[in-house]
């Protein structure tokens, strides 16, 4: 025991690490709250479509050599979420089939990119962290940390100021609309939330798991509680808090941080469908 | 005191068509039954008046201060809801949301709205539980309560009793005429022709193209009126 505090003491001398810290808990708050809405909304592929896509512009930001990546990928990422939120709305055209197909396609040229013009020697190594995060979150300068700090605060206070909208538009999207709120609007607005909480999550856990880190909060919440706020605050504590023990642990057990993250969420998902599952035979 | 005229509107997809030749006006009070067969175009017209969905050809007005941001609805449950997990309470003021303009938050006024609206419906002890909990009646009142909150002049119903055991039908049947004997407007959307004949003041019959609207007692009295009851009591039995 002693060991391991004097290794997460050694670990927290480093301001690296309290950056990582910093920005692992405000990702995963914002993934979390969003989470709700997205998994509610049915609009959970929207998360893993972008999450491909950010991925693509990723490689093509390295490639093109830019100092900071993220002037490339957040408007790539932005774009893609109204498209692929026009392209889910409609009936016509298979919403499905057509978000498969650009993520995968933006996966592919994006690792065909990495391989061509590699910009170190290890490609693998390059490809493996933006996929899982794996090195990423060790790398924060503070201009990344301040980013994430301005954009988490602007997540945050977006979804408070429009809780009860949000609520509205995804309860019932046709019932808002006829009461005169402006759905299109809104769901513009999480697209586009949701567009810039994966472009920051990639850093913490990169491409793959994006969507883990958005979905299991929401339904592990979704199992016990019978509110939609009771839901929002049980996920976002969920998410925080498998978020730094998931981060302690990496740092002891030198695991990686996304997976280990994941991991945690899914440990809780685990016991909350358990909770759920007994508390629904005792009632019966 | 009219509150919607409908002249020669015709409405449709892109594909085509669904219904012609619409023609009626609803006044202030009155209780409006709309009959068709299956596909006909209730709830697109319903859609229509609401003003979700632009008609193709004619005119749709509001009229006498109503407005289509100021009426309750009741659509035809959407598949999203059945797992959501929301507390009723949260449910019936939403229904508020429209009167909130810019302001981030209910405030007291709207919250003692929902809870008149929700003891005017009965459902008070239900306010803290989970709308999924809920049977398929309770559900139908915490939506009525929502629409109620959104208006006090037009409610639009898209096949409320949908689902409902009879007993629970009778009860919705009951408290939607009360609630237009306190003054609202009531449009409601029915395959349920004994119910039509029995609450509504008025009658629109659609198909292709209109084929009816007037009186209830003038619908009782016309041929595709008697000959609709006798293929519905057929089939009933
Ligand atoms: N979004 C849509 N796009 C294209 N056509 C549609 C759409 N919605 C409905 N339709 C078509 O319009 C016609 C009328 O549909 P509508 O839902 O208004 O019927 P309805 O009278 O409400 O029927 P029901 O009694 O089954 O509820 C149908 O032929 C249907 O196929
Ligand atoms: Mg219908």
């Amino acid at each position: 025991m002693a060991e391991i505090i004097e290794k997460l003491q050694h670990s927290f001398s480093f301001s690296i690490v309290w950056y990582a810290l910093i920005v692992g808990l405000l990702i995963s708050l914002c993934s979390s709250l969003l989470g709700v809405t997205l998994v509610l909304k049915r609009f959970s592929f929207i998360g893993d479509g972008l999450s491909h896509v950010a991925f693509g512009a990723m490689a093509v930001a390295s490639v093109v050599g830019l100092t900071n990546n993220m002037f490339i990928v957040l408007p790539v990422t932005v774009i893609a979420a109204v498209l692929l939120l026009r392209t889910g709305q409609n009936t016509k055209i298979k919403g499905d089939a057509a978000i498969a197909m650009i993520s995968v396609g933006t996966l592919a040229v994006g690792y065909m990119l990495m391989n061509i013009f590699p910009t170190s020697s290890n490609i693998s190594g390059d490809v493996c962290g933006t996929l899982f995060g794996s090195t990423l979150i060790l790398s924060l300068t503070p201009f990344d940390v301040w980013l994430c700090i301005g954009m988490s605060t602007v997540v945050l206070v977006i979804f408070v100021l429009f809780y009860n909208k949000i609520f509205s538009v995804t309860f019932d999207e046709s019932f808002s609309k006829a009461t005169g709120i402006n759905s299109d609007g809104y769901n513009l607005l999480i697209a586009v939330i949701t567009a810039l909480i994966i472009v920051l999550a990639m850093n913490l856990v990169g491409s793959l798991l994006i969507s883990a880190l958005i979905i299991f909060p929401a339904l592990s919440a979704m199992r016990l509680f019978k509110s939609f706020r009771s839901v929002i605050i049980c996920s976002a504590v969920i998410s925080v808090v498998c978020a730094a023990a998931g981060m302690l642990i990496s740092l002891v057990a030198s695991t990686p941080v996304g997976s280990t993250i994941v991991s945690a969420d899914i440990v809780v998902f685990l016991v909350f469908w358990l909770i759920s599952a007994i508390m629904g035979k005792t009632k019966t | 005191m009219e509150q919607i005229i409908c002249k020669d509107a015709a409405l449709g997809y892109e594909d085509g068509i669904v219904t012609e030749e619409l023609n009626f006006t609803v006044n202030s009070g009155d209780y409006l039954c709309i009959l068709g067969e299956n596909g006909s175009g209730k709830s697109t017209l319903i859609k229509a008046l609401l003003g979700l969905k632009p008609h193709v050809r004619g005119e749709i007005k509001w009229v006498n201060g109503a407005s289509s941001k100021e009426i309750g609805y009741l659509p035809q449950q959407t598949p999203v809801q059945k797992d959501f997990p929301a507390s009723v309470r949260e449910i019936v003021l939403s229904g508020c949301l429209s009167k909130t303009g810019l302001r981030p938050f209910y405030n007291s006024h709207e919250k003692a709205l929902a809870h008149k609206n929700m003891h005017r419906l009965g459902i008070c002890d239900l306010e803290k539980r989970c709308y999924r909990d809920l049977s398929g009646g309770q559900q139908q009142r915490v939506l009525l309560a929502r629409a109620l909150c959104a208006t006090e002049k037009i409610l639009l119903l898209d096949e409320p009793v949908t689902g409902l055991d009879p007993h629970a039908q009778n009860d919705l049947y009951e408290l939607i005429a009360s609630l237009n004997k306190s003054g609202i407007t009531i449009i409601m959307v029915s395959h349920d022709i004994g119910a039509a004949v029995k609450y509504a003041s008025h009658i629109l019959h659609i198909g292709r193209k209109q084929l009816f609207f007037g009186t209830k007692d003038d619908y009782l009295k016309s041929r595709i009126g008697r000959s609709f009851i006798e293929t519905e009591a057929e089939s009933n039995g």
